[in-house]
């Protein structure tokens, strides 16, 4: 390995030192003047000769997270032999934290699409991409289908980073709003803005009288539940795509949320939704959406999740989500029974309806009309504005 | 002691150190600099700690963080009991300096560390999960080895005792509490590695079986588990096994199977290794 030559101007260790520091600075490590003279000092303490030695207590001591502790062998080589004094990554300002590359779950295929690429991209939630014209329901026959589509589609295919970043953008709005609820109640804390005078006072005889211990009370959080049930049926594959970046959203909002898939099955992606790793994440999505644009079996699909989940999920606290268009192959009665008895369990039922945006939609569909009487809400989401309108009336729930 | 002796050492004690881990718990001692370990949960982060003490002979004193944690309950706290009875006893003539004195001060783990006359390890164990109110009262006693208590004036150590804080990341650490400590990040060790901490830790277990139990327990790692073994569980499992008699993996699928319990710790990852699994990886192995 060849060893850097540095001018003959710089003299000593100590103003190599100090470049090296600000070679680790320009790279996004948080390094300043005092870890100069503490490198120093570091190195005094080891065989300074060692180039091995000399890394690894470099690296202790300047590394400052795993990132860092990962890329400083990197950054070390460039500077001291030779590798150049490239910026191994990008300039980052002192004083933003150095993200650590996590990866996204959908990674855009094409990076760096331009501004007018994007600006077209906002409206296709609205048009019905061609692409996915197999399915039905873009030709004008939104007629509920039994049939199984089994092609395995790569739902990365289905997502664009713009409408997905607006779709979650909406999610994430509608989770706070809904999230920091508190109970009306006060209970003891840790914590609190109220003093607990009754407590205190019990306390205080073991203190002869003195009300030395203060306790204090508190309104315990009491944050509200989504459950969101996501129609990905034919009829419902132009939605799905913005669809699913909405359920991401929810479950990676920091608030209890559940997520499940249905078409003529019913599954669970709340742990897909949520993994970090986003090429195992998008792979288990992709197995789960088998069938992924078939018919439509909305009651059949709700009951297994009451069968299945309900127990687990639903609660006093739990606001049920339904995105669907509302047609279903099964007798509509089936629906609201159904329906009925999620409400007995759940708080709230919201129905998200792509359709009810349209100019002059009536819910004439059988199953809509068997489910309204059931239903809290039916709200329009047929566009991102429509869903990131949705916030107020959240609030109200 | 140089980095090559502090790494035998701790090889004695029973902890096998790399380089990197050596190094820093070297340049922990010489700067008087705390030391910040990161990691997966089960790679030996608590286990550093005792090591070092007993590689030192002095008294480890273990801080372990939780939610809610605050200065009573780890640096000090008045003993309003006994301040109470002295002011009973003295009929009200008790002055305040003698209320105020070291005798009434119950020390938490933190005053206590500062206040011995060897210096002792102290391990301040999951740091993150304490609240950030708790990381900036760290601050002072991590860059200074010295805490103010109001009443009695500034505490200064007697004795700067040696600090290893450990997280796993439920939540982001400070920026000034990072740029005060030396990092070092562990991760699940290598094959030679394992088996060299299987060897330090259990000499009972024989050459084939160890292979093929470090052999096996790697492999489960790159599958896709919710928790993945770390090596206490490696060793847990190891015990189990050589508990029952088992010479070869191979020749034993029912007490492997039995025995899983000690590596897989939840239902999920249980199920996502059946015995077919279990059978390719020792296969695999052997």
């Amino acid at each position: 390995m060849q060893v850097t030559r540095f001018p003959s101007r710089a003299d000593g260790l100590a103003d190599r030192m100090s470049g090296f520091i600000a070679h680790l600075r320009m790279n996004g490590l948080r390094v300043g003047p005092r870890e100069t003279g503490d490198a120093l000092a570091a190195l005094a303490a080891v065989d300074a000769t060692d180039r091995d030695e000399a890394r690894q207590a470099l690296c202790s001591l300047l590394a400052g997270d795993a990132e860092d502790w990962r890329r400083f062998d990197k950054l070390f080589d460039s500077y001291w032999f030779n590798a150049g004094k490239q910026r191994a990554g990008t300039a980052q300002n002192a004083h933003v934290r150095v993200q650590s590359a996590k990866p996204k779950i959908w990674q855009d295929s094409e990076q760096g699409d331009g501004a007018e690429d994007r600006h077209s991209r906002n409206d296709d939630a609205t048009t019905p991409d061609p692409g996915e014209g197999e399915a039905e329901g873009t030709d004008g026959k939104l007629i509920a289908t039994r049939t199984a589509n089994l092609n395995r589609r790569d739902l990365r295919e289905l997502m664009d980073e713009e409408a997905l970043r607006q779709a979650e953008a909406a999610a994430l709005s509608i989770a706070r709003a809904i999230r920091d609820r508190r109970s009306r109640r006060r209970k003891q804390a840790l914590r609190g803005p109220a003093l607990d005078m009754r407590r205190i006072q019990r306390a205080s005889l073991a203190r002869g009288g003195e009300p030395l211990d203060l306790f204090r009370r508190a309104r315990p959080p009491r944050p509200m539940r989504i459950v969101a049930l996501c129609d990905v049926s034919g009829s419902m594959t132009v939605y799905s795509r913005v669809f699913l970046a909405f359920l991401k959203g929810l479950v990676g909002s920091g608030c209890e949320a559940d997520a499940y898939l249905f078409h003529t099955r019913l599954m669970r992606v709340t742990d897909a939704l949520r993994d970090h790793d986003s090429i195992r994440a998008a792979g288990r999505l992709s197995l789960m959406a088998e069938g992924f644009g078939g018919g439509t079996d909305i009651s059949g699909s709700l009951e297994s999740f009451l069968a299945g989940y309900g127990a687990r999920a639903l609660n006093g606290r739990t606001v049920v989500l339904i995105l669907s268009d509302g047609y279903c192959t099964r007798e509509p009665q089936a629906l609201a029974d159904v329906l009925a008895r999620i409400r007995r369990k759940a708080r709230r039922i919201v129905w998200l309806n792509p359709l009810k945006g349209w100019k002059d939609y009536a819910p004439v569909a059988a199953a809509m009309q068997a489910a309204l009487p059931h239903l809290d809400a039916h709200l329009p989401a047929n566009t991102l504005d429509a869903l990131a309108a949705l916030e107020p009336e959240f609030r109200k729930l | 002691m140089s980095v090559s002796e502090l790494q035998q050492g701790l090889a004695r004690e029973g902890y096998v150190a790399d380089d990197r881990l050596a190094m820093a718990l070297h340049l922990a001692q010489v700067l008087g600099r705390p030391l910040l370990l990161e990691g997966p949960a089960g790679v030996g982060k608590t286990e550093v700690a005792k090591a070092l003490a007993a590689l030192r002979d002095t008294r480890l004193i273990r801080l372990q963080c939780y939610e809610g944690l605050d200065a009573s309950h780890s640096i000090y706290e008045w003993n309003y009991q006994r301040q109470l009875l002295a002011i009973r006893a003295a009929e009200g003539n008790a002055s305040e300096d003698q209320l105020f004195a070291d005798k009434y001060l119950l020390k938490r783990p933190l005053l206590e560390a500062i206040s011995q006359d060897t210096p002792p390890v102290l391990l301040i164990d999951e740091i993150d999960r304490a609240d950030e109110e708790f990381e900036a009262y760290l601050l002072e006693i991590l860059s200074d080895f010295q805490i103010t208590i109001p009443e009695l004036g500034t505490i200064k150590a007697r004795s700067k005792p040696i600090v290893i804080l450990t997280a796993n990341g439920t939540r982001d650490l400070s920026d000034a509490l990072r740029r005060r400590c030396l990092y070092s990040f562990l991760d699940y060790p290598d094959k030679a590695t394992e088996l060299a901490i299987l060897k330090a830790r259990m000499p009972a277990v024989e050459g084939l079986l160890a292979r093929q139990i470090v052999g096996v327990v790697q492999a489960l790692r790159k599958e896709d588990l919710e928790k993945t073994p770390g090596i206490a569980e490696m060793l847990d499992w190891a015990a189990a096994l050589s508990g029952l008699g088992v010479n070869d993996l191979a020749k034993s699928r029912d007490e492997v199977r039995a025995t899983l319990v000690c590596l897989l710790k939840t239902a999920a990852d249980y199920d996502a290794a059946p015995p077919e699994v279990m059978d390719r990886l020792i296969g695999k192995v052997a």
